[in-house]
């Protein structure tokens, strides 16, 4: 068994809503994971399903080897990082930290020794005396990781905790997160909506959708081999560019162009994946593509435009291109890098 | 210049209206420092006179009533026990009630919370003889306790808690659930620290309102160890300056404590978070 093992974990709300369906996963010690997906996608609940902020519906929740179900969010021993912090507004930072050992009976000189590392970890000890009204949003998130790190509980929780700061923290946070994680080798949970948040962190990705794990890997597997067109959709930026195709006899046909010779036996109405980074020009081209808008982010360019049959399309190339507004470009499908998908169930079929 | 003249007036209005306020007040004051004589020969004086002390200390310690067993030094201690009994009583059983309200699952929590806010509909002299039954049932007649609990449910306090309760977000319970608080120690060190400054303002409301009454302190005491100065006000006989010195002196307790307490009450009515 792992260190957290989730089976056929259910949620159901008292209104009918399901938000979780029959979710199994495990996380081993020590483990990064991310739960990512589309505002909705019940990775929250998950989430909190795990922290005892939500009961379980079905299914069993095992925690280091001991079932924590009917075990309460006290007794769990699990610490969580909220969206906006929900750090204490009366208590100073110090006691902020503090608090939980209190409750736990630890002796003073314990707690204190304990606070202040954990505040030369993040580099807080400044502020110990303040209260977080007078901290700004990146302080506000070191101190809320403090409180979970000081308590050295069985497992992180991270609900969204990045999403208040504005961009350049963000990443910064992101980082110290990743490191701070690989220096305490916490097992921990993340939960965000943001895909590069989740690629950056992840040892390994979960992509929820609708309640259901679409599908559970490192990230480069998650990119490289995303096995339905939902993950395939929502991991890449910019995202995957999609078409309309039908295969017969190993043939694909798409609007204005075949593929022949391909790794499927499947027949019938597809979607066609193709990455924005997986084309490059050539002469004897595929796809012809007009360029609506060039987006130029110093390495790359991101070239927008549209295709014979109107349809959009993203083609990423190097920034030393120069890429006029109007163009014309052949382009070509890089190592036969495309994705095939089941029109009508999203899975992949090549 | 019109924005002066304009200021100038409704300066002139508020003027106006603080004299009609204060020359009452002013008038009982001066007058209750001059010998009775003095005010049955001369009428009410605007100016102080030099009986002060000798008017003043006589009323506090004059010993009244018909059986001559309370003094006004007594009905302030009564008023002051009935008053903070009230005050605090009320405050703790709001707390409590709207804390059960918004946190606890209670079915029908919003239903509740209606009827008690509906109490607010039926005032004391409504319900004054089914209470005094009980008081008197309970022999709780004559005593501060009797004087205290039968008023000290408030709705409006418990709505103001509520209220204040229902914008403490829900990851601040979340969260101290986790750092391992129960229900006590999230009432005790979280609810109650927060609403710190609007625990005052109603204990001061509260203590204005328990000082102010005078009904139902009439009806449940018959011995005069137990009255209070509102009551004393209605009672008391003997020369006028005296009783304008006692009138003077009563206002003086709840004054008192808006004027230490006014920065919390205004803070915690209008503009608490």
């Amino acid at each position: 068994m792992s260190f957290l093992d989730l089976k056929n974990v259910t949620k159901i709300y008292p209104n009918g809503t399901k938000a979780v369906h029959e979710t199994s996963l495990s996380v081993e010690e020590g483990e990064f994971m991310v739960f990512v997906g589309p505002s909705g996608c019940g990775k929250s609940t998950l989430l909190r399903m795990v922290a005892g902020l939500e009961d379980i519906t079905e299914g069993d929740i095992n925690l280091d080897g001991k079932l924590i179900n009917e075990v309460d969010p006290s007794e769990r021993d699990v610490a969580m990082v909220f969206q906006n912090y929900a750090l204490y507004p009366h208590m100073n930072v110090y006691n902020n930290l503090a608090y939980g050992l209190k409750n736990r009976g630890i002796d003073k000189e314990t707690i204190e020794q304990k606070v202040n590392d954990a505040a030369k970890l993040l580099q807080i000890s400044d502020y110990l005396q303040r209260k977080p009204s007078m901290l700004s949003g990146g302080q506000r998130q070191r101190v809320a990781m403090g409180r979970a790190i000081v308590r050295n509980p069985k497992i992180f929780l991270f609900d969204e905790p990045l999403s208040n700061l504005d961009a350049k923290l963000r990443i910064q946070m992101r980082l110290e997160i990743k490191k701070l994680q690989q220096k305490v080798g916490v097992t921990s949970i993340f939960v965000t909506h943001d895909q590069v948040e989740a690629m950056t962190l992840a040892d390994r990705l979960a992509v929820i959708n609708n309640g259901i794990i679409e599908q559970l890997g490192t990230p480069i597997e998650i990119y490289d081999n995303p096995k339905s067109l939902f993950v395939a959709g929502f991991i890449g930026s910019p995202q995957m560019n999609f078409l309309d195709g039908n295969i017969k006899n190993k043939t694909l046909s798409a609007e204005g162009f075949e593929i022949k010779d391909i790794d499927s036996d499947f027949e019938g109405e597809v979607k066609l994946g193709i990455r924005p980074e997986h084309l490059s020009q050539s002469e004897n081209s595929l796809i012809n593509l007009k360029v609506d808008l060039v987006e130029q982010l110093g390495s790359d360019n991101l070239v927008y435009g549209q295709l014979k049959d109107k349809k959009d399309f993203c083609y990423r190339c190097p920034g030393n291109l120069t890429i006029e507004k109007g163009a014309d470009l052949s382009l070509n499908i890089e190592n036969n890098k495309y994705y095939i998908f089941d029109k009508s169930t999203g899975k992949r079929v090549n | 210049m019109t924005r002066f003249i304009t200021s100038s007036f409704s300066h002139l209005i508020l003027l106006i209206g603080i004299l009609i306020m204060v020359v009452p007040v002013w008038m009982i004051f001066a007058s209750s420092t001059h010998t009775s004589s003095m005010i049955n020969m001369n009428g009410l004086q605007m100016f102080l006179g030099d009986s002060f002390y000798e008017n003043y200390l006589r009323v506090l310690l004059y010993q009244g009533g018909f059986f001559k067993e309370i003094t006004a030094l007594k009905m302030f201690f009564n008023s002051f026990i009935m008053a903070t009994g009230v005050a605090i009583l009320s405050v703790v059983t709001s707390l409590m009630a709207a804390y059960a309200l918004v946190y606890y699952r209670i079915k029908y929590a919003t239903l509740l919370f209606w009827i008690i806010f509906i109490t607010i509909l039926v005032p004391l002299e409504l319900r004054i003889f089914p209470t005094y039954s009980v008081m008197a049932e309970l022999n709780l007649v004559n005593s501060y306790f009797g004087l205290i609990v039968p008023i000290s449910a408030s709705a409006i306090a418990t709505l103001f808690f509520r209220q204040f309760y229902k914008t403490v977000p829900d990851e601040l319970l979340e969260s101290a659930k986790l750092d391992g608080a129960n229900t006590w120690r999230f009432f005790v060190d979280f609810l109650i620290p927060l609403s710190k400054t609007m625990i005052v303002a109603m204990l001061i409301f509260m203590f204005v309102f328990g000082y102010n009454q005078y009904l139902w302190p009439l009806l449940v005491t018959t011995s005069e160890q137990y009255w209070t100065v509102v009551m004393g006000l209605k009672m008391m006989s003997g020369s006028i300056v005296h009783r304008f010195a006692f009138v003077m002196m009563s206002m003086v307790p709840p004054i008192l404590i808006i004027i230490v307490l006014q920065k919390y009450f205004i803070k915690g009515v209008f503009q608490d978070k």
